[in-house]
Order: C-alpha cells, then structure tokens, then sequence
C-alpha cells in the first residue's frame, strides 16, 4: 500500500515495558501497519498481544522506543498527546463525573478555542448523531453504560478528529446491546468517513465492523487482510485457530496433492490454487465447513461427537489419531450417530497452508 | 420494624401450625443464628451509647444551671454563656485558637493535596512505605509528639506562642487532611485524566478542570477536619503556649485548675456545638457530590 494515501501510517514500533519481577516485555515487537483513508481497521487478537499499546502509542499516551508513526505523511509520535489530530473512546469511557453530557462533549472543543456559540451547535449535533438529544443537562452517573458509551463517542467526534482510535469499546456492554452498537459504529463511520482503528479481542466484533483487520500476537501483527480473506487464508496456525475454528492437519505436499497420515491422499485441487510454490512437509488448515463426512461402513474415521450450533451440525470425527470437526446446515440431512463409521472429504480450493 | 409486622401477621393467618410459622420465620432470615433474640446485645448498646454521651449531657445541662457550685441544680439560666462570652481573655483564648485552626488548616489541606497527588507518581513500594509513614502521626501517642515538638523549638531557638503551636499544629493536620483527599483520589477513574490530555487539555488545564474539581469534595471535607482537630488540641498546644499563646482548649485547663464554674460547661458546650456543626457540614458536604 502506498504510505502516502494511507492516513496513519506505522513504522517499525517498537515497544517494550518492564514487568514488576525485572523481566522484560516485548509489548510491540517492530510493527508496521498502513491505514488508508476512510476506512475501519480492527486490531484484533489475544489479550496481552499489543494491539491496545499501539492504539495508545498512536494516541500519544505511550511513547514507542523506536520507530515511526505519520498521520496524513506528518510525524506524530514526538508529538504530545493533546496536540495529535487523534481522538480515544476509551475502554472505561472516562467520562468527566463532574460534568454534564454537554460540557463533556464541549471540553474538547473548549481546548481547541473554538467560540461559545460554535460549541452549543456542535454540542447539539454530536448529540443528535449519537441519538441523545436532550439528555445534554444529565450528569454521566445518571445515565445507563450504553448511553455513556454512546456520549464517549459524541465526546471524541466532535472534535472531528483525522483518525478515531476506539479501545475496546463493547466490552462492557452485554451482547444485545454490543450487536446494535456494532452497526451504529459503522453507521458512523460511513457517514463522517472518518478513519476509525478498532482494538477488539472479539473476532466475530473485528469480522463484523472491519474493512481490513490485523491479527496480533506476542508484540507481533501476523497477518492483515480484510476479514472474509483472513478467515478463509490464515497465513498461520495461530490465525487459523484464533478466528473460527479450523482443523490443522499435518501431511507431505507433492505434486499430485497432500498425503495425511491416516487419511490418505487429499487431491491437489482441493488446496487454494496459489499455494503451488509449498511443497515437502506443511500444515494445511480446513475450517469446518468446507469439511464433508460421509456415513460409509469401510470409512477411515469414527464419529465421536454430534451437536447443534444455531442451525449448523457439528460433528467430530476421529481417525485414528487425527480429530476432524465437520459443520454442515442441520436441514435436511441425516445426522450420523456417535460411532458411525464415515468417510471424510474436502470442499475443493478450501486447504490452505499454513505456517507453523 | 415492617418486616416484624409482616412476621406477625404471617403467624396470625397460620394459627394451628405453629412449627409451620416458625420455620417460615427461620428461612426469611437466612442461615445463622436468629441474633436478634439475644436480648443482651440491645442492652450493651444501649449502655455504650449511655457511656459516651452521658458526660456530654451532663456539661450542656449544667451549663443553664445558675448555681455558682456546678453540681448541685438550682435554676435555668442563661447568665453563664453571656459572662463567657463578654470575657476578655475568653474572647483572646479564642481569637488565638482560631487564627491558629485557620492557618494550619490552609496550609495543611494544600500540603496534603501536594502530597496525596505527588505520591500517585512513586513507585509502588516506596508508596506503601510513604503512606505508613504519613499515617503514623494518627496513632503517635500525642504527649511524645508534643515532647519532641517542644524540645526541637526550644533548641531551634523558635519562640514558643501562636506561631509554634501553628507550624505543630500544621505537622498534625497533615494526615488528617490526607485522608478524604488520598479517598477521593483513588475513586477517580486515571483514564480521566489520559481522555482530558486525549481532547487537547495540557498538564495546567488538566489539573485545573479535572484534577481539582475532582478533588473538590475530599479538600473540603480534610478541611473541615483539620480545622477540627487544630480546634480541639490541647496537648500540643499547652505545651507550646508560652506567653500569650493560650488557645480556648489551654484556657478552659486553667478554669478548672481553679474554680470549676458552670462557665467552663458554657463555655465547653459551645465548643462542642461549633464542633458538631463542623463535622455535620463535612459529612453533608462528602455526601451531597457522590
């Protein structure tokens, strides 16, 4: 991508803290990340992987040992926190407790010196955008976690910021209230077309609201794509693992397809075509819906479980020593029984390689 | 007092099976013992209450009693409070204890607010061991305090008076102070502060529109408690006095060194009036800005 039409642009960050026992912590472990205009990124992975720290490190909370950050080309990162064209919607909210809804959303501007008149407008409008008009005069105690979430938006909005940093902003909300908070933040991001940077430790949050999405793990950014890519190629076994669920299968890649121990042969083509380059020993992952069992009396694997999720079956199988998950619609099909001797096949292009 | 009308109407309507009612009882109250049928804890609390207020009640009753000998009652008056009042030394007494509360009071709610701030930035270690040491002061035996005050002003060559009692008085009400402050601070969210920097507020603004408005409530109410306890010692004071610098506390010792007049009772239940009044506004104060 190029760095220059991206509005944030992340260059070899580095970041590491000192634990308590005198060890250290690679927080972020040189990371690079172009953001373009306009569009929403999730940071997504485990808790501790340093997705949070890089948002703070863009925000101006944290300062990097080394390495670049640019918003719209200009360097940032030397820059103090309150002068960055950057605004937080934090985890906690940290709405002012002694403030109105109102002087908390006009505070920003206040700082910018934008006059009195102004910021009544603005006010008004950040509230109506955030669907609170009238609450304005209430105090932030007395209103309810979505709705305080909602003025935490209209707060950092209003400033009209180049690039909105959102850390972990659901988290806190139960799962009604999260889904329809999702599709309100994405409202909002289409409609001011501002640059929004989510952290989430939620994949189905990072695939349901991300353009692009990138993985963390231990200080590292893995792989970055937009969410149906990341999901259907993980690059690695931890993306496979981390968003879905995947079965990782371990064989020799030949020219005539893969051959898994106790499993047999799996044909070339129902690998994704442009691993053709791998070859030798590999891991290939399979996400189990691309994943077919067959009830087949001389089958090389035996059902062990059989479940329900939402509409979808859920069975595993086991060959020998390899476990195979398989997740087909529940319609229509005749279910096997745990113990049913079944033969298993793969959807074509779904095997992808994967690092270790 | 509805849930004991509840109960007995719940047994009235179940007349015949009284084991019935009574497990019924048991389950509402939950596991344990039924604490409340001991009949010895009410008196107990009845004779603590009695303990501490007893002698309370007996000062301002006195205090209206128009007989010169202060124990036996003789009539209502209210003769007493106006002869303390137009007492010069009295009036003194009190200008001096004042002056001293006022300017201990200021100076140790913005020391203490300097230090509950400051000590957020040290090191979590060398905080426990800071906050030990501060708090300290709250249970030092007050006499060893006042000795060693007195010793390093008298080697210091510090006269004794108004001033030495201020700057002790000062050195004790710091931890006072601290505690509502160092409270209210830890209830603040820090993200609060890391939001103000966020929406473009610089170290100045921060602690001028968070930070202290935040605080707000927890200085006041240190105030109030400082100013309190200045008011109140004696100890510290009588030690420090030297000439001229008796506070009303040091004056009332000399009354009734003397002559125990009902005037020391007048004069004893203004002060617990003021105090009361102080402490009540305080208390108000830290509930009204939850």
């Amino acid at each position: 991508m190029d760095a220059s039409a991206s509005a944030l642009s992340v260059r070899d960050v580095t970041k590491t803290f000192h634990t308590p026992e005198g060890g250290l912590v690679h927080a972020l472990d040189s990371v690079s990340l172009d953001i373009a205009e306009g569009s929403f990124m999730v940071l997504l992975g485990p808790s501790g992987c340093g997705k949070t720290t890089l948002l703070r490190c863009i925000a101006g909370l944290e300062s990097p040992d080394s390495g670049q950050i640019a918003l719209r080309g200009q360097r940032i990162d030397d820059m103090p926190v309150w002068r960055r064209r950057v605004n937080t919607v934090f985890q906690s909210y940290a709405l002012f407790p002694h403030m109105t809804v109102a002087q908390n959303i006009a505070f920003g501007l206040q700082m910018d010196k934008v006059p009195g008149d102004i910021i009544k407008v603005k006010v008004e409008e950040s509230l109506d955008m955030v669907h609170l008009s009238g609450l304005g005069s209430r105090k932030p105690s007395q209103l309810s976690g979505g709705q305080q979430q909602r003025v935490a938006l209209a707060r950092a909005l209003a400033k009209e910021p180049e690039v909105l940093l959102l850390d972990e902003p659901l988290s806190a909300l139960d799962l009604k209230l999260r889904r329809g908070m999702q599709s309100e933040l994405k409202r909002l991001q289409r409609e001011t077309s501002i640059t929004f940077v989510l952290v989430t430790h939620d994949q189905d949050e990072a695939m349901a609201m991300g353009d692009q999405v990138a993985v963390f793990n231990a200080g590292r950014i893995v792989q970055v794509g937009e969410p149906r890519e990341v999901y259907l190629r993980p690059r690695s076994r931890f993306v496979a693992d981390f968003i879905g669920e995947a079965n990782v299968l371990t064989g020799v890649l030949d020219t005539f397809g893969l051959v898994v121990e106790s499993l047999g042969l799996v044909p070339r083509d129902r690998l994704i075509a442009d691993t053709d380059a791998a070859s030798g020993r590999v891991h290939v992952a399979v996400r189990p819906e691309n994943v077919s069992l067959q009830i087949d009396p001389v089958g090389t694997a035996k059902v062990t479980d059989v479940s329900y999720v939402g509409g979808d079956m859920r069975v595993e199988a086991l060959a020998s020593a390899v476990s195979i998950v398989s997740r087909v619609p529940s319609q229509g099909v005749q279910p096997p029984r745990i113990g049913d001797r079944v033969s298993i096949s793969f959807a074509e292009g779904s095997l992808t390689v994967v690092a270790d | 007092m509805t849930n004991h009308s509840t109960k007995t109407t719940g047994s009235k309507k179940t007349t015949g099976s009284k084991p019935a009612a009574r497990r019924q009882r048991r389950s509402r109250r939950g596991v344990g013992l039924g604490l409340r049928d001991f009949p010895t804890f009410k008196a107990v609390s009845y004779l603590v209450f009695a303990f501490l207020y007893l002698p309370l009640v007996f000062v301002v009753a006195y205090s209206f009693n128009s007989n010169r000998v202060v124990s036996v009652w003789r009539g209502f008056t209210f003769s007493w409070y106006s002869e303390v009042l137009g007492n010069d030394d009295i009036q003194r007494a009190l200008f001096n204890s004042l002056r001293i509360g006022v300017v201990a009071t200021v100076v140790s709610v913005v020391l203490a607010t300097g230090l509950a701030i400051g000590l957020l930035t040290m090191a979590r270690a060398g905080r426990t061991f800071a906050w030990t040491l501060i708090g300290a002061p709250l249970i030092i035996p007050e006499i060893v305090f006042a000795i060693g005050t007195l010793a390093l002003f008298v080697q210091s060559r510090i006269p004794l008076g108004v001033n030495a009692i201020t700057l002790a008085h000062i050195a004790f009400c710091v931890p006072f102070a601290l505690l509502p402050i160092r409270a209210r601070l830890r209830g603040v969210d820090p993200a609060v502060y890391e939001a103000a920097a966020d929406l473009g507020a610089g170290e100045f603004t921060i602690f001028r529109r968070m930070t202290l408005p935040l605080l707000a409530p927890g200085i006041v109410a240190g105030a109030l408690l400082a100013f309190i306890i200045s008011l109140d010692d004696f100890i510290v004071s009588y030690f420090l006095a030297g000439p001229g610098g008796t506070t009303l506390p040091v004056y009332i010792f000399g009354m009734i060194r003397n002559a125990v007049t009902p005037g020391v009772n007048a004069l004893s239940t203004l002060m617990l009036v003021a105090s009361i009044l102080i402490v009540s506004l305080s208390y108000l104060l830290a509930r009204k800005r939850r």
